[in-house]
């Protein structure tokens, strides 16, 4: 393995309170030397990155990569070279796969698939509970032991706050978090979009913001009681912030994650019935839209993910009501946030860092996050200027049901380097 | 061959109020033809025209192919049962199916939601929206307003209110684009478990009361309750809301003018309207039957390309009107 040195970019570690332009060297898959003007030691691959950010890989803490189960959608090597291609070093993956991640066999398959890959590193999610049926509790050690980093019941939402009390204090032992899909199952049931004034003209069954806050509140009293550490996915509405600070501000071990299509996209883009604006939870109001990012701005939001969650052409081809949630993001998440975020000035760069990069490793105890000599060499290089447009045709995940398909972005994913082995650069999957 | 309306009806929301005056005057020449005792003119002979209907219905069905068949189209109707689509087959792939016979024309009926715009967006034919889900049925607000401009002569500043489940009805939603299209005022009453959290930005006005409504009302256009609603709890039940919300004739007596009683069908008399309303001097469900089948005949003309203008003589039977327009 050739030592690599990223040359001339701009350094930025927001753990460390690092930004400044300099070399950054890399030699058996750790973090040799940062800073400064390094020449070309050790005969090095040189990396030029003039005008381009070297920043800690950015994990994302929420996909689907629907292996076991459903490999014709998306498998756990194609997620993991599309979240390289994302500027992703490390993904989790969701556990509801076919059949259910609820054990320390199914963990173990998911992680030799992915030292197969050989590309972003991939972490399971084990389920909550068995089958994720909401009844019985899974075996949260053994999984642990396999190389579960959390656990989820995500997609079929814990409804008895007795099971989610009991995986909150179970879960302490193995000091990993349990994240909830907040949704109340009988307000939301049958929804197809945000209840409002859209879903009324459409004639679309809505799904009220209070489904979420309701169990929002729920997962961040449980914590309280409990003591342990509940992470909320894909918050959605103004009124899950006004929660989840509430919750902060008392101390609670509570944690939160934003996508990138709720801080840019509202309602309005499922008029005209587009499948591909169809997710859960739903696209919400501009009211929303604004209260996210500006959690996301202010840390009442820790981290941002991408519930990349691919599905099959036909599977979308159909009636709205009909039609799967869900679309896939590992391949824009960066552009949609500096395009909706960065661009303006309301987001530096080194926030955008702190939350797809140093955030994530911190909070789900992994390694990563940050630009250090002895660390592990996972990182991403990004061009903050690269202007594109996106054509799903490309992507290099099998699912193409995004609603940015031929939209401008700004930003992009120039190389990745997954324990200092170059996984993607600018357009070619290494 | 796209006409005046464009290529598809899919619902008033996208209509302007001319388009929508269009249709409606359109229509009063094919009125008559009704009245005939040979019901037929030549107008779109030639035209294939399938009735896709996913979703029971006897009433637009059969309106809709008197329609076509009173305009010399050749109809072919497609239910969902006894189909390719009760073998698993994807509306997509249905209508691509029947397009690649060589058709001209699609109705359908569906019961999801924005099905009627999927189909258009993905064949050449013209497509009519015969109810969509809980989103639209132009073809049934049409005729409504039809009614409403035969008795009214304008819809200028009327005040019109639609009773009982607005939430899951189709023919609401189109009855509150087209009439405030035509300058009406629109209120709705009902129970508030069947009626749109954000009714209130619908530029509507909202009644809980029905004494109230009729008070206000000139005229009420009577939704039926289905029956299912109870059955999925948003009401207690038919006979509590025959005592709430029912249009009796106690109730109407007590309005302070004659209020003109429309309703789409099929009824379900004692609950959402009393019998002797429905039988009454005021009631016009009948007549918005007979409209029905002027304003479907004056849709699909309009959708063939045919020229307004020309109506009064395609009912007089040379049909060249939609030949010239296809040249």
């Amino acid at each position: 393995m050739k030592p690599i040195l990223l040359r001339g970019g701009r350094l930025i570690d927001p753990s460390r309170g690092i930004d400044e332009k300099g070399d950054l060297l890399i030699a058996r898959g750790i973090v040799e030397s940062v800073g400064g003007k390094l020449g070309n030691p050790d005969d090095a691959d040189v990396i030029d990155c003039a005008g381009l950010i070297v920043s800690p890989g950015f994990i994302d803490v929420h996909c689907h990569l629907r292996e076991p189960g459903r490999e014709d959608v998306e498998t756990v090597a194609t997620g993991a070279r599309a979240a390289a291609a994302g500027g992703f070093t490390a993904v989790c993956a969701m556990p509801n796969t076919e059949p259910v991640t609820d054990n320390q066999a199914a963990v173990g398959f998911i992680v030799r698939q992915a030292q197969r890959a050989a590309a972003a590193r991939v972490y399971p999610i084990g389920a909550i509970s068995v089958g994720q049926a909401g009844k019985v509790l899974a075996e949260f050690g053994e999984m642990v032991g396999a190389g579960a980093v959390a656990v989820s019941d995500d997609g079929r939402p814990v409804a008895s706050a007795q099971l989610m009390r009991t995986a909150l204090e179970y879960a302490r032992t193995f000091r990993i978090p349990v994240i909830d899909h907040c949704e109340e199952p009988t307000l939301a049931a049958g929804g197809a979009m945000n209840e409002g004034i859209v879903s009324a003209e459409l004639g679309l069954k809505g799904i009220p913001a209070e489904a979420e806050e309701i169990m929002v509140i729920r997962d961040i009293l449980l914590a309280r009681l409990t003591g342990g550490h509940v992470h909320l996915a894909h918050m959605s509405t103004r009124g899950s912030v006004e929660l989840i600070r509430w919750g902060k501000e008392r101390g609670i071990n509570v944690t939160a994650e934003v996508c990138p299509h709720h801080l840019s996209l509202t309602e309005e883009s499922v008029r005209g019935y587009d499948t591909d604006a169809k997710m859960n939870p739903p696209l919400r109001t501009a009211a929303d839209v604004e209260a996210l990012q500006e959690a996301v701005k202010d840390g009442t939001i820790d981290l941002i993910a991408t519930d990349h969650a691919p599905h099959h052409y036909d599977e979308k081809e159909r009636e709205f009501a009909d039609a799967p949630n869900g679309i896939v993001g590992l391949e824009t998440a960066l552009s949609v946030v500096v395009t909706n975020l960065v661009k303006d000035g309301s987001l530096g760069y080194s926030d955008l860092i702190e939350r797809m990069a140093c955030a994530p490793a911190r909070i789900f105890n992994l390694p990563g996050g940050r630009l250090e000599k002895g660390s592990v060499a996972d990182i991403t290089v990004f061009d903050p200027k690269a202007e594109w447009v996106v054509e799903p045709s490309k992507f290099l995940s099998k699912g193409r049901n995004t609603p940015y398909a031929g939209m401008a972005l700004t930003g992009r994913a120039a190389c990745t380097i997954v324990a200092g082995l170059v996984v993607y650069r600018s357009g070619v999957s290494a | 061959m796209t006409g005046a309306l464009g290529k598809d009806l899919l619902g008033l929301e996208s209509l302007t109020g001319d388009q929508i005056r269009l249709i409606l005057d359109t229509a009063e020449p094919f009125k008559e033809i009704s009245e005939r005792a040979i019901k037929k003119v030549p107008a779109l002979r030639g035209s294939t025209i399938v009735n896709l209907f996913f979703e029971n219905s006897t009433r637009t069905r059969i309106s809709f192919e008197f329609a076509e068949k009173r305009l010399s189209a050749d109809t072919v109707n497609v239910s969902s049962s006894g189909s390719s689509v009760s073998k698993g087959e994807t509306l997509v792939d249905t209508a691509r199916n029947l397009e690649a016979m060589r058709i001209d024309m699609v109705v359908i009926r569906h019961s999801a939601s924005g099905a009627a715009q999927f189909l258009a967006e993905r064949i050449e034919s013209n497509v009519i929206n015969a109810g969509d889900g809980t989103h639209e049925h132009p073809t049934q607000g049409l005729l409504d307003i039809l009614t409403l401009r035969d008795n009214f002569g304008s819809l200028e500043g009327r005040r019109v209110c639609i009773c009982g489940d607005i939430l899951h009805s189709r023919v609401a939603r189109s009855n509150i684009w087209g009439l405030t299209k035509l300058g009406a005022e629109v209120a709705v009453c009902g129970p508030r478990s069947l009626m749109p959290s954000a009714i209130d930005e619908f530029g509507v006005k909202v009644f809980d009361r029905i004494e109230d409504a009729i008070e206000w009302a000139e005229a009420l256009n009577v939704l039926r309750l289905q029956l299912e609603r109870m059955t999925s709890g948003y009401i207690p039940s038919s006979r509590e809301y025959n005592r709430v919300f029912g249009i009796t004739r106690e109730r109407l007596d007590r309005a302070p003018r004659d209020v003109l009683i429309l309703h789409p069908g099929p009824m379900n008399r004692g609950v959402e309207i009393d019998s002797d309303v429905a039988d009454g001097p005021h009631s016009v469900i009948l007549d918005q039957v007979t409209n029905g089948v002027a304003v479907r005949m004056a849709v699909l003309y309009l959708l063939a390309g045919g020229k307004p203008e020309l109506a009064e003589a395609a009912k007089g039977g040379s049909g060249r009107g939609r030949e010239e327009d296809r040249s």
